[in-house]
Order: structure tokens, then sequence, then C-alpha cells
């Protein structure tokens, strides 16, 4: 059927910020939904509260909310835009349950708008775990025995029907939160006691387990006329019980017999009929008992999700753009085949290598947090692999996960206890596999501990046996050409096959290239070869041919920011995007390279070329060789990717390939501590006292110089890794064992702390003469609170002129020393009259697409002119200051990871950030945490606890809290503050001092707001079950005196009428005329003392 | 110098008439074979495949990358040892895993006598072919002579004109009795309703199952059957089934089967793969070879008419000439891939056939239906005797 004419406009909800289970997938997915439905001429209005996205990009949708995803405010947005028909299939979970949310509310009927995709009764089939456990039932379909729990009461008795172990599940949630695997009845109350919260309906799943048994997905789709097609079918490594979030996973499924995998291909499209989902992707997945074949379905999404950009990706069939278009009533055969150009969309496409993605995880983040594996998801982010075996795939995999593991280096002790280590699932038990080899255990033991099918074990077996073989040569020897290309055939890095031979990499390559080992670049073409493809989208591989078709164009290669973890995201990704779109239009031929699947990078559409490629030295610079063998390339590009390719800077200009913009010395400059140290000397400027410590003794003669606190870290780090504040020698004492033990190769860094400093971010573009400020922010949390982790707000609200002036100027100076050609970012704190600089980044950084979404100009695009050699004020490119405030808010993952404290520090822990936009700042803030799932009470009680330094500020906020209507609860010593200030109070035991106390009570649900700043590591020992309680409870806690005066601005701001009126659009904020650098800056709500 | 590990036991050649060589380790049995290489993108199933009588005369590169991972087994057999004379592989299984695997697959093509090559760039081949189109070449696992080989390749027969469906075809007629396999492990049928004599032009089982679970009674006869040894079943319908080789190469069997049409105007005949081209042949049509043809599990076919797709199994080397088909037949589905002829039908006469494979082994499901659509036609037929 044609497409459909009844529909003129259509709304697109997005997915939110990025958290664990839901990240850039959504991103892809949106861009692509939205680009689709652009081309079929409907007018397209977007909401989504992510600033760091391309889909929010001003120029993607026609109108652009960047609002958060609640009914009120849809509400809202449908009033004003009127559409006709919202998708709400290409916004992972947090889409679907907006719509669900808000047609429950009546809002959709209210304002006559259709759900595109997916409608309501499809929708609660799929994902009402009951519901479709009875639909199942119905078509005669196996799934696990589970009852449907409403409370403790009627778990119990499930729980008699399906024995330990129990699965629980939430209903209506997204990554498996608040799901759990329970071998006790103590486990089972907790665990349906975290479940019954989470869940959007009050309702959970107790659930028969499978655990052990093999899983799989299924990516499927389907028409209006019931065209019926398998994407991708996707195998986990990991048995059922690690959620598939959490699982090495693999394509195509490889230990099915075709009777197997055509039924759960036939009961996939009967359920996808039977829920009744008609047009669009699902994913439907299924265990299957090794022993017996016996299959039983697990669950199906109605809606693109993480494992269909997987299988996008993975096949080059994009799921996300087709599933837009049969949404508006095409069928599958009216669609042409993107790669091939020829054949149909009709089809399923054939795979001829071997996918394999890999979880990255962040427990380091979460000391206190048991590592251990299980259905809800964890990892932050993944990497994603092809190669032509299962043994390549897996090789390259593990080199882009970028942990320094470039293969199975990783050795635990030889006391390791390796068969508890192999029964455990937890974030390194494939390399203690590779260890059980080592030591010679066989694969049916390995199997037993692990439940891994014995086919994936073997294969990981053979390359042990290739690794040892390695090994046994005499030791400095480079192994012979036929035992590398053996070796480089199964999988192994350059870098492991020189750490297993005693020899450099150097040699290694060195010695490869010599003899012809190349690899070659074959192409993802949906097809298996069957069809010429005319999309150069590629993967290296030790075979005969090459189909890289290098072009004779110049051309520039841009460096992706590989897996997602916190402190390297989605606004990366962003600013790579921005670069190839850039220099696209500047006449280059782009080509990216990254790994990580779930990007908008990697989407075959944005760049000219797309190498599918690990972001290490080996893959790079081959890329780069191959590239260069015809045409020019004209330079690489390094600054947009974070770290990541940052830190192959120097290899990639050793090896003679020029980088675009900053040189990498600049890098360098700003990096090293003692050149750094130089250069702020040099120009002059104030920094907090610091030295280098690469001992204890050092550390504490430093510490002692400068005077408690003092911040360390190891150096070169991102996302304030191993960051932390110490108070005293015995805290440093710990540190540095700690820390020296974590990166012994690297030296500590121990700087001043400037306790209660304003922190300021800046974005800059320069191009060796002229540089222009993107966005000045200022953070809401004082010093001491990572920036990743802070709440921004852009223009500053507390700063007068004269000291912007002087950020300016500082900026300006920062960067013509260090010659920046391209994007700057740079860190002050200002305090006591005195502006210090923290720290530069010659670099993109997080703020970047904060910044674009801010002001309305593409920084980005312009610095990646730039860098290509472009000049500023050819781009006729000014500073320009907003007249509206933008807030950047970030979002934490505390809930998933039991045990982690909730307090914020200077290492990052946030995964991703939304945006508020408004006319003050209290009504942007309040929009910010309202996106970021923070709901600010309107009324009710405060309970206010702080650190002595705080009182004086504590008795402010309290004082606005009562004029908002608010009774306070305080902790002795607070109360005994705000008596003497005559601030009325009730008092509450701290949890030390005997019951009933401030949990009780949190518990009880008295309270609504907790303000709770605390020093010190027994202090913060002492209050830890107040943070963690209130986050269960959802309970809105600020940890930071200024973060709960901004809180009590917003509540104050929420109840303004400005809060109500019509949704502004970010054309709308942008198409407003903008303020210079240099008007006085208009009041936006002052919060605190301004700096001066 | 190569470094080996199991399941190769040595190197291994596979040399093309044009001269293209490809070296790789060999498994399986020791031999040398010749026969046209073809590529298949199924990516599940090469134990059906390898089994495909269909394949008689070729070798088969397989464009899925793993091969042996889930072993051999007995419900997997599309023949009793008639297929591909040879594999190509990237990559052999050392370990099949599979809880119906009862042995793997080195094994069990050695007891076969069937060689195989492995770690051959698969794909740098299968464009080879789709560029050049298919073409013959010699395989050996136990000779290293390029020359030797190529001269083999060159000296094996051509597709064109190779009449081997009265190769593969039984000797005997039989009655076959087996249903579909389920994932269960059962093989349920029902009571036959139907009696229907099965042409075996190189009949693949699970066309015999698909039958046998429809309530139909497979006999089975040679490709050599007379029209008065089919009739003398008093058979409730024809069925034609697949076969390897050029449809051109058997006038004798399209002479049967067009004497069957005209001696029993309303027994429903219908066909699979080379019994549609026989078919086709028979109402005075013609075919054609295709350059590197159809093998594969992802063919999408629409039903004429309609905007319903289905996803089909095939492997064919010739295609019907639409334009070839009398007034009568009519072209009943397309593949969309290439737009060549999926299926035709005559208006008037209870005759159909597809150039697919709705009996998948392996492959989709999605056309299981033309089983229930003769079925309908055995009944109309019925009712009218």
């Amino acid at each position: 059927m044609p497409k459909r004419t009844d529909l003129r406009k259509i709304l697109v909800i997005g997915s939110g910020p990025i958290v664990i289970g839901q990240a850039c997938e959504f991103d892809y997915s949106g861009s692509q939904a939205v680009k689709a439905l652009k081309e079929e001429g409907y007018e397209v209005a977007l909401v989504n509260s992510n600033p760091a996205t391309i889909m929010t990009d001003p120029e993607l949708a026609d109108r652009t909310y960047v609002k958060p995803l609640v009914p009120a405010f849809l509400d809202r947005i449908l009033e004003v835009e009127r559409p006709d028909a919202i998708l709400p299939t290409v916004g992972g979970q947090t889409g679907l349950n907006l719509a669900i949310e808000a047609a429950r509310a009546g809002i959709l009927e209210r304002h006559g708008v259709e759900l595109l995709g997916a409608p309501i009764d499809v929708i609660e089939r799929a994902e009402d775990r009951d519901r479709f456990k009875a639909a199942m039932a119905e078509i005669g379909l196996d799934v696990p025995r589970s009852f449907y729990c409403h409370n403790l009461e009627e778990a119990w008795r499930a729980l008699d029907e399906v024995g330990f172990p129990t699965i629980i599940r939430a209903s209506f949630t997204l990554g498996g939160t608040g799901a759990g695997i329970a071998y006790n009845r103590e486990e089972f109350e907790r665990q349906i006691e975290i479940a019954l919260a989470e869940s959007l309906d009050n309702e959970v799943l107790v659930e028969e387990s499978i655990l052990g048994w093999k899983e799989f997905e299924l990516e499927v789709m389907r028409d209006e006329a019931d065209n019926f097609v398998v994407i991708c079918s996707i195998e986990n490594v990991d048995p059922m019980g690690i959620h598939t979030g959490d699982s090495l996973t693999i394509a195509p499924a490889l230990t099915l017999t075709d009777k197997e995998y055509q039924w759960m291909r036939d009961q996939a499209g009967r359920i996808v009929r039977k829920i009744g989902v008609t047009t669009g992707g699902c994913n439907i997945q299924f265990a299957v008992d090794p022993k017996t074949g016996r299959q039983v379905v697990i669950e199906m999404n109605p809606r693109v999700s993480r494992s269909s950009a997987l299988a996008s990706k993975a096949t080059g069939f994009p799921i996300a753009k087709y599933a837009a278009k049969l949404a508006v009533g095409y069928t599958l055969d009216e669609l042409r085949n993107d790669i091939t150009k020829t054949t149909p969309a009709s089809f399923e496409p054939s795979i001829d290598y071997v996918v394999t993605k890999i979880p990255r995880f962040a427990f380091e983040k979460f000391p206190a947090s048991d590592d251990t594996l299980t259905i809800q998801m964890k990892s932050v982010g993944e990497a994603m692999a092809i190669g032509r075996t299962f043994r390549e795939s897996l090789g390259k995999a593990m080199r882009s996960l970028e942990t320094d593991l470039p293969g199975f280096d990783w050795r635990p002790g030889a006391e390791a206890p390796i068969e508890s280590y192999l029964s455990r699932p937890h974030p390194l038990r494939l390399w203690y596999v590779g260890e059980a080899f080592r030591r010679g255990l066989s694969v049916e033991r390995v199997h037993e501990l692990t439940r891994i099918d014995p086919w994936f074990l073997t294969e990981i077996e053979a390359m042990i046996a290739c690794e040892q073989r390695l090994a046994s040569l005499p030791r400095g020897t480079v192994p012979p050409p036929p035992l590398l290309r053996w070796a480089k055939r199964n999988g192994l890095g350059d870098r492991r096959i020189a750490a297993l031979c005693g020899v450099s990499e150097d040699a290694v390559r060195e010695r490869r290239i010599q003899a012809g080992l190349r690899p070659v670049y074959k192409r993802i073409d949906t097809c298996a070869a069957e069809f010429e493809a005319g999309t150069p989208y590629l993967y290296s591989t030790y075979e005969e041919e090459d189909e890289s078709e290098i072009s004779d164009r110049k051309k520039v290669v841009i460096l992706g920011g590989g897996p997602n973890r916190i402190g390297q995201g989605i606004e990366f990704d962003y600013c790579c995007c921005h670069a190839s779109f850039a220099l696209a239009e500047e006449g280059f031929e782009t080509v990216m390279v990254n790994c990580n699947p779930e990007t908008v990078s990697t989407d075959y559409d944005t760049s000219d070329r797309l190498y599918f490629e690990p972001l290490t030295r080996e893959n790079v610079l081959d890329l780069l060789d191959a590239e260069a063998q015809r045409g020019e390339v004209v330079g690489v590009l390094v600054q947009f990717g974070g770290q990541t390719p940052l830190k192959l800077a120097a290899a990639v200009e050793r090896a003679g390939y020029r980088l675009l913009g900053t040189p990498a010395d600049a890098i360098d400059r700003a990096e090293d501590r003692k050149r750094f140290g130089e250069l702020v000397e040099r120009l002059g400027l104030c920094v907090p006292r610091w030295g280098v410590a690469r001992s204890v003794d050092e550390a504490f003669e430093i510490a002692h110089g400068i005077g408690y606190p003092v911040l360390v870290r190891p150096s070169y780090v991102l996302g304030g890794r191993a960051m932390e504040i110490v108070y005293s020698d015995a805290d440093l004492d710990r540190y540095m064992r700690e820390a020296v033990k974590a990166s012994p190769d690297h030296p500590v860094l121990v700087d001043e702390f400037l306790p209660n400093a304003t922190e300021f971010d800046v974005d800059a573009v320069a191009d060796g003469e002229t540089v222009v400020i993107a966005g000045i922010m200022e953070h809401i949390e004082e010093a001491g609170v990572h920036s990743g982790d802070s709440s921004c707000a852009l223009p500053p609200i507390h700063v007068r002129p004269h000291v912007l002036e002087e950020i300016r100027n500082t900026t300006r100076a920062l960067a013509r020393e260090l010659g920046v050609i391209g994007l700057l970012n740079v860190q002050f704190a200002h305090r006591g009259g005195r502006l210090y600089v923290l720290e530069v980044n010659p670099r993109g950084s997080r703020t970047v697409p904060f910044v674009a979404k801010a002001t309305g100009i593409p920084f980005a695009k312009i610095a990646a002119k730039v860098a290509a050699g472009a000049r500023l004020a050819d781009l006729d490119v000014e500073e320009v200051v907003p007249k509206h405030v933008s807030v950047k808010v970030p979002v934490f993952p505390f809930r998933k990871f039991p045990g982690a404290d909730t307090i914020l520090g200077p290492e990052m822990k946030s995964t991703g950030e939304v945006m508020g936009i408004a006319r003050d700042f209290g009504a942007a803030f309040y929009k910010g945490l309202l996106a970021a799932d923070v709901e600010l009470p309107d009324r009710g009680r405060a309970f206010v606890s702080v650190r002595d330094a705080d009182k004086d500020l504590a008795v402010e906020v309290a004082r606005k809290l009562i004029d908002l209507g608010f009774e306070i609860m305080a902790t002795r010593g607070t109360a005994a503050a705000l008596g003497r200030a005559g601030v009325a109070c009730a008092t509450v035991n701290k949890v030390k001092e005997g019951r009933p106390h401030v949990v009780d009570a949190l518990v009880n649900g008295e309270i609504d707001l907790v303000v709770n700043t605390t020093i010190g590591a027994q202090s913060i020992r002492d209050s830890f079950s107040i943070r963690r309680t209130a986050l269960l409870r959802r309970i809105p806690y600020f940890t930071t005196m200024s973060g709960a005066q901004a809180a009590v601005a917003a509540i104050a701001a929420a109840r303004e009428p400005t809060l109500r009126m019509p949704a502004r659009a970010l054309q709308d904020y942008h198409a407003e005329p903008t303020g210079r650098p240099h008007d006085p800056p208009p009041s936006f709500g002052r919060f605190r003392e301004a700096v001066d | 110098m190569t470094v080996l590990e199991p399941p190769y036991h040595g190197p291994a050649l596979l040399v093309l008439e044009d001269g293209r060589v490809f070296r790789g380790l060999g498994f399986g049995a020791r031999a040398t074979v010749t026969g046209e290489v073809v590529f298949n993108t199924a990516m599940t199933g090469y134990q059906e495949i390898l089994t495909d009588p269909s394949y008689a005369g070729q070798l088969v590169c397989m464009t899925s990358v793993q091969i042996g991972n889930v072993g051999t087994n007995p419900d997997d057999e599309e023949s009793d040892g008639l297929g591909a004379e040879g594999l190509i592989v990237r990559a052999a299984s050392k370990r099949a895993s599979n809880h119906r695997s009862t042995a793997d697959l080195p094994a069990w093509l050695a007891a076969r006598g069937v060689p195989a090559i492995g770690e051959v760039d698969t794909r740098a081949l299968t464009r080879h072919l789709r560029t050049r189109g298919a073409m013959r070449g010699a395989l050996s696992t136990e000779s290293t002579d390029v020359e030797r080989l190529r001269a083999l390749a060159c000296e094996a027969p051509p597709m064109e004109g190779r009449a081997l469906a009265h190769e593969v075809s039984t000797k005997e007629p039989y009655t076959w009795r087996d249903g579909v396999y389920h994932v269960d492990g059962t093989k349920p049928v029902p009571a036959p309703r139907f009696r229907v004599v099965v042409m075996d032009l190189g009949v693949k089982r699970n066309i015999l199952r698909c039958l046998r679970s429809a309530g139909v009674e497979p006999v089975v006869v040679p490709s050599s059957a007379t029209a008065d040894a089919i009739l003398r079943h008093e058979p409730h319908g024809l069925f034609l089934s697949n076969g390897p080789g050029d449809p051109a190469a058997l006038p004798d069997v399209v002479a049967t089967v067009r004497q069957v049409l005209d001696r029993a105007p309303d027994l429903p005949v219908y066909g699979i793969c080379l019994g549609h081209q026989v078919l086709a042949l028979a109402l005075g049509g013609a075919t054609f070879k295709l350059k590197f043809g159809h093998h594969g599990a992802n063919h999408p076919v629409r039903t004429a008419g309609t905007r319903k797709v289905a996803i089909t199994s095939q492997n064919h080397g010739f295609a019907v000439d639409p334009g070839s088909l009398g007034d009568g037949a009519r072209v009943s589905a397309v593949n969309l891939f290439d737009e060549t002829v999926a299926g035709m039908t005559l208006a008037d006469r209870p005759v159909a056939a597809v150039q697919f494979h709705p009996e998948a082994a392996p492959g989709p499901h999605d056309a299981r239906d033309f089983f229930d659509t003769f079925v309908r036609a055995l009944e109309a037929h019925a009712v009218g005797r």
C-alpha cells in the first residue's frame, strides 16, 4: 500500500537521557525515523529531553521540543502542534510508557491523535506480563510458569507454585529494572519489594527459573499486508539468567539446527500476529533447553530496541527507518534495500561474517555494589565487532572495549578459586574462561560451571591454544609469517601477540607488514555478496580479497568515541557526526571509524565511508594505510570523540598522518601536568597549588605543603576516574595505596581543593587567530563535584560582567598559547575574588551539544570546518548570549547498583543528561529535574541535615521552604542552628541515635524532600542509609547546599504561571533575538550570592 | 606452510575452469571431485543442503561462515546420500554442539566420501561467481596439482544439457510413511486420505514428509516411469519433484507429463522446482539458465495480484521464460530479487507449480500452504471422481 495521505503532521517521541538499558541506540533509531518521515513529506515534531542527541538538532525535525517526557508536557506540546499521529515506537521503553500514560489520562483522545506502529492495546498486551502469558497460552506457546502479584501475600502464594530459584520481574520497566533472582525467602521478600516499587502499575511477576538455558533473540518486522521477516537472529553466548544487555551476544545464531531455527521463526510470526503488532519492528526473546531443545518464549518488545539497533548494524538493514515507513502505510516490498539499491526490503538479510557484541561495565565507579550479573541490566555501554569467524570477531570485540585487556591478557593469581569465578557471572568471566583453559580445565567442566555452549567454549579454547603456541616460542622472537597469519586469523591483536612473545607492538607490526600480512576490508551488504553493494560499510579481516574500493578523493578520517562508558558517551558521538556533516559540506570524503553499534556515527548513512573497527592503534593505522593507497588522506580528526581517539593522536602522527586542527603536542601540553604548569605560569594564570606524587611519601609531602583538603587522582583520566577529595593523612594513605596499585605506570596528581568555589565550564572554538566563546556555563554544584555530574546553567546566573570578561580573556589566551585549532574546553573555579584554571582540554567536550542546543549555533560543525582549514572570520560566527536560561541536569544510575552511595564527588557517576529551558533559572531547573525523573514536591516536609560549614546556608534554605509552605525536620545539630536563627523545625534522630530515626520517617512517607550534606568518611557512612532510602523511595534529595538552593528556586518557579504557558520549541527559542557578551546580564532569578 | 588444527587434515585446493585458484585446508573425505560451483546464502541447514539431490553435479559454497557447528543427525537427511559432490566453507567447526547431533560434519562427510575445503575466502569466491557466473571447478583434498585440477574442471560436463534427474532418481517405486519433524522430536502423521504419485526427479524427503503430514500417501516412482505406469497407481494427483540438472535435457520426462496431462485432464498436477520447469516445458514453454542461479533461504516471492510476500527457500540454476507460457498458463508468483517466474498455474485446471521450495528444509515455512492448496485440489478432484 502506498503511504497514507490522511496524515500531515507526526510527533515522534524520543527516549530521554542516556540511562542503563537505554542509550544512544534510540538517538540512532529516532533520527532515522524522523529523517524517514520527512523524506515522505510529513511535517515532523519531536519531543526528547536529551540535548546530547543528533535527533534534537533543530534542523532535523521541523519542530523540536526539549521537554520532560511526562504527560503534562506532552499535553501542552499536542496543544500547540496538533499533530495527526504520534510515533511512540522508536523512543524505547520511555516512549512507549509515555504513550500509555498519555492514553490512560485521556490526553491522546482529547487531542484526537492516533498512535502509529503500536496501538495501546497492543503495547499493553506485549508489556503486561500476565496478558502476554495469556496470549501465548491461547496460541499454544510455552512460557515459563509465572504468577502476577500485587503484594507480598500474593507473592508468597506464587512462590509455593514455582519454587526456588525464582525470577522476579516488574511490569513496564526498562532494562529489567526491579528484576532479580531469589534463592531464599529473605532474598525473595526483598526482591518483591524492589519490584513493586519499580513497576509502573504496582505489579510484579513471580516466575519459574530457566537459568542456564540458551537464550536467543529474533529481530522481526511486519507490515500492513501481514508480511513478516526476520532481520537478524542473535544468540546470547551467556545463558539465561544474565540480562541480554549484559551478555556477550553474537549474530547470527550458531547453535541451532535449521529445524529449531525455523520453529522459532514460525513462533515469532505467530506471536507478532497474536499480539497484534501490525507494522514495525519487534524483538522477541526465546530460551532453549540445551538438553531437549524445548523452546519457551521469554518476552517481546513491540518497538525498536537496543537489539534492533545492533541487528541493523550487524546486517546493514536499517530497522527503525523501515519501521517508520511501514507505520505510515508502506509495505516491505514497496521499499528498496538501501545497500543493494536493486532488491526490495521484503527479504531476510544473509550474513557472511560473525558479529559479536560485548558489554562494557562500570562497577569500578560503584565500589560498594556487587558485580554479579543478573537479570537486571548493569552495563553502561557496548562495543560490536565484525570478523569472518567467531574467533576473529571475539578477539576484535575484546579489543574494542578499551579496558586495556586487548586479548585474554588478564590472569588471576594462581591461588584464585577459578571454579567459583566461573560459576558466578561477572564482568571478567570471559577472561576467567580463558584462564580456565590455560589451566587445563576441559570444555565439559567449563560448560558445567558457566552453562556457555560447548561450541563457543571450544572456539575460545582454540584461541587460548593459539596464544600458548606463540608464548612457547623463544622469548623475544616475533612469530614467523605462517604462525603470525594463523594468529591474526584467530583474532589476536598485534599488541597481544607482542605481549605473548615478549616483543614490542611495533616489532610485530613491522614484521607483519613486511610479510604482506595486512587486513583486507569486506563489506556489510545484507546479502552475503549475492548482489552488488553500493554502500562502503566495511570491516577488516585477514582474507584474500579486498573490497574497500578506495577512492581518489581528498578524505578526512574521523575517529569515533568507542563504547559508551561513564564519562564518555553520546555527546562525543554527536560531535563526530557533526564533524562528518560539516566536512562533507566542505567537499571532503568523510571516513568514520567507530565500534559502538548504538550510535548515529555508525549509521552507514552518516559518512561517505564507515569502518566498523576497534579504535586501537593497530586497526586505525591499518585502515589509514589502506585509505592512503589512493587519493589523499588530508587529515585525521581526533578531537571530537573524547579520550578514545585522543589516546591515538600521537601514534597517528608518528605514522606520518596529519592531525586535523590542534596538534598532538598541544594536547600533551594540556594533559601533562608539568608542561601545563609551565604554560599557566607563562600566561600568569592562577591555578590551584599542585604536585605530582610517585610514592606515598611524596604524596604526604605535597599534601602537607598545600594543606588539606586536597584533590587526588591518577594522571591522564577521563570522567574523574578514581578522583577523590581527601581530608586527612589516613584518607590519603588509603587512597595512595589503592590508586597507585590501580595504575602503577601513572603517577598521582595532588591538587589544592577549593571548598565552596563556583565552577565554570567554557567551550570555545579557535582557528589559531580568532577565538570565539561558544558558551560559558555556571555549575550549580560547587567545586568538588565532577563537572559531568553537576547541573549547569547557560548563561551564568550569578556572575558579574567583569568576571565573565576575565573568563573570556583567559580562555582566549589559553587557546592562542596552545595553538588550538578547533574545539577547546576550559574549566574554571572562582573563589575569593580569584579565578583559577582547573583544566584545559583542547578537544570537544561533553557540553558541546548542550551549548549548541542552548545557543542555536552548531559549534561542533564550525569547529570541524576550522580544523580542516576554514577561518572563523569567514564563517561569520560570534559569541551569543541567549535571553533564556538553559539548564543541563545529569542523570544517575544509582538505582541499578544496590549498595551504591548517591553522594556526589569528584568521580563522575552520571550516565546521561537532560535539558530544561525557560525564561528564568527556577523554571528551567524545575523542567530539567522533572526530565531527569526528579519530581520536586509542591508542599510537605523537608528534612535538613547539614555539615557545620553549611549551617548558615541551611538557615536560608529552610526559611525559604517555610515561606513556600513546607515544614522542616532536622537532625539535632542542624535543628539547633535553625533554632538559633529562629527557624521552627521538628527534630529527628540520626540513624545511629536510635529509633524512630530519619530513615523510619522516610520509609513512612513523612518526608518529601531531603537536604543532606556531609563531610568526612565517617559522617558519609553514617548518613548513607538516608540517601539510599530517599533514592529507593523516589524522594528528591540534594547533597550540596547550592543544589538545595537551586531546588528551592525551582519549587518557587513551579508555582508561577510561566510553566503553564504554551510549549515552545527549540526553533522558537533560537529565533529570539540574542544578547551580545557585553549586554548587561538579564536577571534570571538568582538564588545565591553573585560571584564578584 | 600452514598451521593445521582439527578438523582439517591437510592442504586442499579448489580450481575453477577460468583458472582462479582457492587454497584452503581439507576435511571430510580425501578425494578429488568436479562439478558446477554454486554458492548458497542460507544461514542454517548445511546438512539438508548437502543431501538435497538437486545439488548433484555441484560443489556447494556456503556463504555462512561457521559450518559444522550443529553436527549432523538422521532427521535432517534429505536423501540417502545423494546430493552435493563437494563442500566449500570459510571455517569448519572443531566441535559440533546440538542435542540433535549424532555425528560431526567432518566424519559424516568422510563416511559419504564427500571432500570439503575450509579456510577459503568464500566471499571472494561468491563475488567471483556472481560476476562471472556459475562455472565448473575441481576440488581436491589429496592433490595439490593446480594444472591437473584445472584440466579436470574443464573436462567436467557443463550443467546445460545434463539429464542428472535420471541419475539420482529411485530405481524402484516405493511408498513414503514419515511426517515432518517437530521441534519436540515427534513426527505425527494423520491417516492418509489421498494417494499421490510423486515423480522422483531427485526428490527431497521433506516434500514427501510435507505431503504425508497433509494426509497424502506419496507413492514415489522413478523419473523413467511412463504415463501408464503412473496412472496404473490410480492416483488422486501427480506431484513432480525437485531435482538437479537442465530441464531441457529431460524430453522423455516432459513427454510423460504431457501424456498424463492429456489423458487425465482433471487430475491435479503440482510441481516444485525442476518439477515446475518440466511442467512448463510440457505446457509448451521454455526454460533458460540463470547466471549464478538462486540458492538460498531468503528469496522474497510475491503472489501475483497481491501484496503478500513469502520468504522462500530456493535452489535452482534454470528458470521458466514467462514469455513462452501459453495462454492457459498464468504466472502466479514472482521472485522479487530479479522478477523471474516463481510459480505458475493453469486457469482452468488443477495444475500449479512453484520454482521455490515450499517444503523448506532448510529455510522458512512461509509457503507451506502450497501443500494445503494441493490437498484442496485433491479434495475437489476426489469429489468430482
